[in-house]
């Protein structure tokens, strides 16, 4: 079962989000999506500086098998960019909680997010 | 659509896959990565459950001239323990399945049909065989298919295999069969083992029974040591096949499409003796330059970005459609994108630039020459 990170909120399109200093949030996608994708060979994200609105497209991420749209879970500018899993995308699905997050937001408003709880029991994840 | 499982079912379980619909069929499609089972498979070994595969048994006094009859190759002219690849054909020339036929004896073949099509190939065989001394047997829902991919392929099975009968394994040819003792489950067993593959790597195909298929499977996963084999589903199948650039049927062949289009042109004996369905129009086909002068012709492609194509996805040239992609992906083992395509005959020189319409966005890409990936030996 994919492992279900109790601490973070999680968008029904299976990205991640994690609050730090002020409005600043780290976005990331879910072991749930990882698992689901297969192996990640391509991520393209949002750039720096642009704004990304909650529950949009804001970029895509490419597995052996498919391609699948990358959503933003809140609304903001985006103020830095993962650049080690552009370069090694592998990071995304051996560490999706840590190492493989993909982008921050200056959020200004938040789109509907579920708690760990609750997204786990909705996709059959495992929050232990 | 029924859902079938193959006898190996709950070894694929006990290894924790994640399993896939195909052909009708739940099928591991990996069992970790599926990038790591393709890198193992053109490093050391994997151990792949292909019993989704058809079997049909053609025996008879007529057996060779009906399979010439009934498929495109020149079945009768091929030596005892050899396999061939072949297709069998509609009238109008469109490709019903690919196969492998494998020659067991004066009046003996194996017919190996694509798991989807197997009942589709024993029906066109039964119907085809009216007028034939020959007997069709559907041994598909019986058989079970287990192969060893990969350089280390050998050596492993040889572990499981007497010491006198050794020769017979090393000396096999590609594209060829022997009846092989099999040790497993504390007894002995003769098996057909073939020197076929779907990978580009060197590599077995063993067909057993469903009873004692998974005692094959463990068997041989016992006598492989640390790092020598991974399971591997198919997931790493096509892309290894891919990579070999070897058509799959529904993506690279379909009914609609020909043998000309698909490249396979040498692979229809035109000039065999007798009729045979499908001859006629695949004769006007090439006739009129099918797959070289006009229509359309399967290329492989290169990616020169990072993004790969995926099937369905528009082929362009100066903007303008010149042709789809069937199959595609980034290549685990040449680290580019690569892709097989249709284009129209006038694009489809090797060093042609063409883009691909990834989704709004267009890539480059290269006609490239077949296989993306070969083997050194």
């Amino acid at each position: 079962m994919p492992k279900v990170a109790p601490e973070l909120q999680y968008s029904d399109e299976h990205e991640w989000v994690s609050r730090g200093e002020g409005n600043s949030v780290s976005v990331g996608i879910s072991e749930v999506a990882t698992d689901a994708l297969g192996d990640i060979v391509y991520v393209d994200l949002p750039e720096v500086g642009s704004t990304v609105t909650a529950g949009e497209t804001c970029g895509e991420v490419e597995s052996t098998k498919s391609v699948s749209d990358l959503y933003s879970p809140v609304t903001g500018e985006v103020t830095e960019i993962n650049a080690a899993v552009v370069s090694d995308p592998a990071l995304i699905n051996n560490d999706p909680y840590g190492a493989g997050w993909l982008f921050k937001v200056a959020a200004e408003s938040d789109g509907p997010l579920l708690s760990a709880e609750e997204y786990a029991s909705k996709n059959g994840g495992d929050l232990s | 659509m029924t859902e079938n499982y193959t006898a190996l079912y709950e070894e694929h379980k006990k290894l924790g896959a994640s399993f896939t619909d195909f052909g009708g069929w739940q099928m591991p499609l990996k069992y970790s990565s599926e990038l790591a089972e393709h890198h193992a498979v053109r490093k050391s070994a994997g151990l792949f459950d292909l019993s989704h595969m058809g079997e049909v048994w053609v025996t008879g006094p007529q057996a060779a001239e009906f399979l010439d009859y009934a498929l495109v190759g020149k079945i009768s002219a091929m030596a005892d323990g050899k396999a061939k690849y072949s297709l069998i054909c509609q009238e109008d020339g469109g490709i019903i399945d690919d196969l492998i036929v494998y020659r067991r004896g004066a009046e003996k073949f194996l017919v190996v049909p694509n798991a989807g099509n197997a009942k589709v190939v024993a029906g066109a065989l039964l119907e085809r065989a009216a007028g034939f001394d020959v007997v069709v047997e559907d041994a598909s829902a019986s058989t079970s298919l287990i192969a060893v991919q990969g350089p280390l392929a050998e050596a492993i099975l040889l572990r499981l295999v007497p010491a006198e009968q050794h020769e017979l394994v090393t000396g096999l040819k590609y594209y060829a069969a022997v009846e092989v003792t099999f040790l497993m489950a504390g007894s002995g067993q003769d098996l057909l083992l073939a020197r076929t593959g779907y990978t580009g790597e060197d590599g077995f195909e063993i067909f057993v029974s469903n009873e004692s298929a998974a005692a094959l499977w463990q068997a041989i996963t016992a006598v492989a040591e640390e790092g020598e084999l991974v399971p591997a589903g198919l997931a790493s199948r096509d892309s290894l096949r891919l990579e070999a650039g070897m058509p799959l049927y529904g993506n690279e062949l379909s009914r609609e499409g020909n043998p000309f289009a698909a490249g396979l042109g040498p692979v229809v004996a035109l000039s065999k003796e007798g009729d045979f369905v499908g001859k006629d129009a695949l004769a006007a086909l090439k006739a009129d330059g099918a797959g070289s002068t006009t229509g359309r012709k399967l290329v492989g492609l290169k990616g020169l970005g990072r993004r790969a194509g995926r099937g369905h996805y528009p082929v362009l040239k100066d903007g303008a459609v010149v042709g789809e992609v069937t199959s595609g992906q980034p290549s685990p083992t040449l680290g580019y994108p690569v892709a097989l395509a249709y284009v129209d005959v006038e694009f489809a020189e090797v060093g042609t630039a063409l883009d691909i319409d990834l989704r709004g966005k267009t890539e480059s890409f290269e006609v490239v020459a077949l296989p993306f990936y070969k083997r050194q030996k």
